[in-house]
């Protein structure tokens, strides 16, 4: 079997907002997902809010990042269904994409629904995908859920993480619905980053 | 057309990994030449996780996605006439480490205009922006793993990393492959350019790797009376023991 050399990957540099995040910075161009990954309306009663910043080794937020999140839907099922656009007829997209630089604070937030476990081993939580001016490669991580203290004890992806370093991987709730994450590029609670 | 295929010149060392590990394609996460990099590079080994991670499948999309004009970007962003600059055709597949094809892969290009000009709103370099041209477009690959764009040749542009530094000439890609792992962001170059020496960021890629980074003008596909061709190919991580479903 013919083994290929692999595309070197390359920083996502400053300027991606009008091609990959066009319409949420208010540029002349579509977008085909957004913060939403899911329909607010169908879901209105079970949505949450996921916020967070991105943090570089001062603690200063990054302003110029891109961040998506993946994640199952209520039953734990990912969304095999082509994405539309635009998306308004499907009720779950699963698939979401914002850029840091459109609020002030450079906080970004996501309206979604708790994902379901996806195994009888591993806890509900969202794929995350990170890439900013200043990083060469894909930054992975997983966003779960701190009242979901049970489930997380049995995820086998969480208990393979030295425990001083867990607490990175949990979103906190600031208040009902409303999770907060922080990625932290660097420092004594730096973030846990996989190898894929 | 095969895709690039480079042979590594010698060995290069990823500085701290011992001779035995594969040698990765990819650079590091921490460049110090790319000065943005110091503060915003993990500094922990990152964790390694099983094959079943890496091969959750990824969102797709479906054609209803695509505008007419999304992979024309000499056409998508027409004002009041034709834009500026030398009017190219990139193309090329998106194939796996195994070598095949990857069919409906989202692949998304964003650029600088011809005189190295972005239109994003934070961009301060003096150039003209050009009324008639965005720079962002988007494809599907086809059955094949095909793709193809029209658009205008990117100018280079200075940026603040040291003195008199310049970008050469670049198109951004971002690819979103079958499986999680296989998300992958680059910059294609034009063949030749002075600039490389120079660029950090092009040379934060190990030396043996630089090569696949670079498209090569295609004759064969050059357009009679209409646009010179590049070919880019863009080799996704992973898949080389797992049979394909
Ligand atoms: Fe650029």
């Amino acid at each position: 079997m013919t083994t290929l050399p692999i595309t070197p990957s390359q920083t996502v540099g400053p300027f991606f907002a009008y091609g990959l995040t066009a319409h949420q910075y208010g540029y002349d161009f579509n977008s085909l997902v957004e913060g939403e990954l899911v329909n607010p309306i169908v879901h209105s009663a079970e949505l949450i809010y996921v916020s967070g910043q991105i943090l570089d080794g001062n603690g200063q937020p990054v302003s110029d990042a891109m961040i998506e999140c993946w994640q199952a839907d209520g039953q734990g099922q990912y969304n095999t269904q082509p994405i539309a656009y635009p998306t308004d007829q499907s009720s779950f997209i699963g698939f979401g994409r914002l850029g840091t630089g459109t609020t002030r604070t450079n906080q970004f937030t996501f309206t979604t629904i708790k994902p379901g476990a996806t195994a009888p081993d591993s806890a509900p939580h969202i794929n995350v995908i990170l890439f900013l001016r200043g990083s060469l490669r894909t930054l992975y991580t997983r966003l779960y859920f701190a009242d979901e203290p049970e489930a997380n004890e049995q995820d086998a992806l969480l208990r393979s993480v030295e425990p001083e370093r867990r607490t990175t991987l949990i979103a906190t709730k600031s208040k009902d619905g409303h999770y907060q994450f922080n990625i932290r590029l660097q420092g004594s609670d730096e973030t846990v980053f996989f190898d894929l | 057309m095969e895709p690039n295929i480079v042979e590594p010149d010698k060995p290069a060392t990823h500085s701290g990994l011992s001779p035995s590990v594969p040698l990765s394609n990819h650079p590091l996460h921490l460049s110090p030449e790319y000065k943005s990099t110091i503060l915003r590079s993990p500094t922990r080994p990152l964790m390694l996780v099983p094959d079943q991670m890496k091969n959750l499948r990824m969102p797709v999309f479906g054609d209803s996605c695509l505008g007419a004009l999304d992979n024309d970007l000499t056409k998508n962003a027409r004002k009041n006439g034709e834009p500026i600059g030398e009017r190219i055709k990139i193309a090329g597949r998106v194939l796996d480490a195994s070598g095949r094809p990857l069919p409906n892969v989202l692949v998304e290009i964003w650029q600088a205009n011809a005189a190295g000009r972005y239109i994003h709103k934070a961009e301060i370099h003096d150039a003209p922006l050009d009324p008639n041209f965005l720079g962002a477009g988007r494809l599907l690959t086809d059955a094949e793993g095909r793709y193809s764009f029209y658009t205008i040749k990117p100018g280079a542009y200075p940026w603040g990393n040291h003195y008199n530094a310049w970008r050469p000439n670049h198109i951004h890609f971002s690819v979103i492959g079958p499986h999680l792992d296989q998300r992958l962001i680059t910059q294609m170059y034009f063949p030749g350019d002075p600039l490389f020496a120079y660029d950090p960021i092009f040379q934060s890629v190990p030396k043996h790797a630089r090569e696949l980074l670079i498209a090569k003008f295609s004759m064969d596909w050059t357009e009679p009376e209409f646009a010179l061709a590049y070919e880019f190919n863009i080799v996704l991580n992973g898949r080389n023991q797992t049979p394909f479903e």
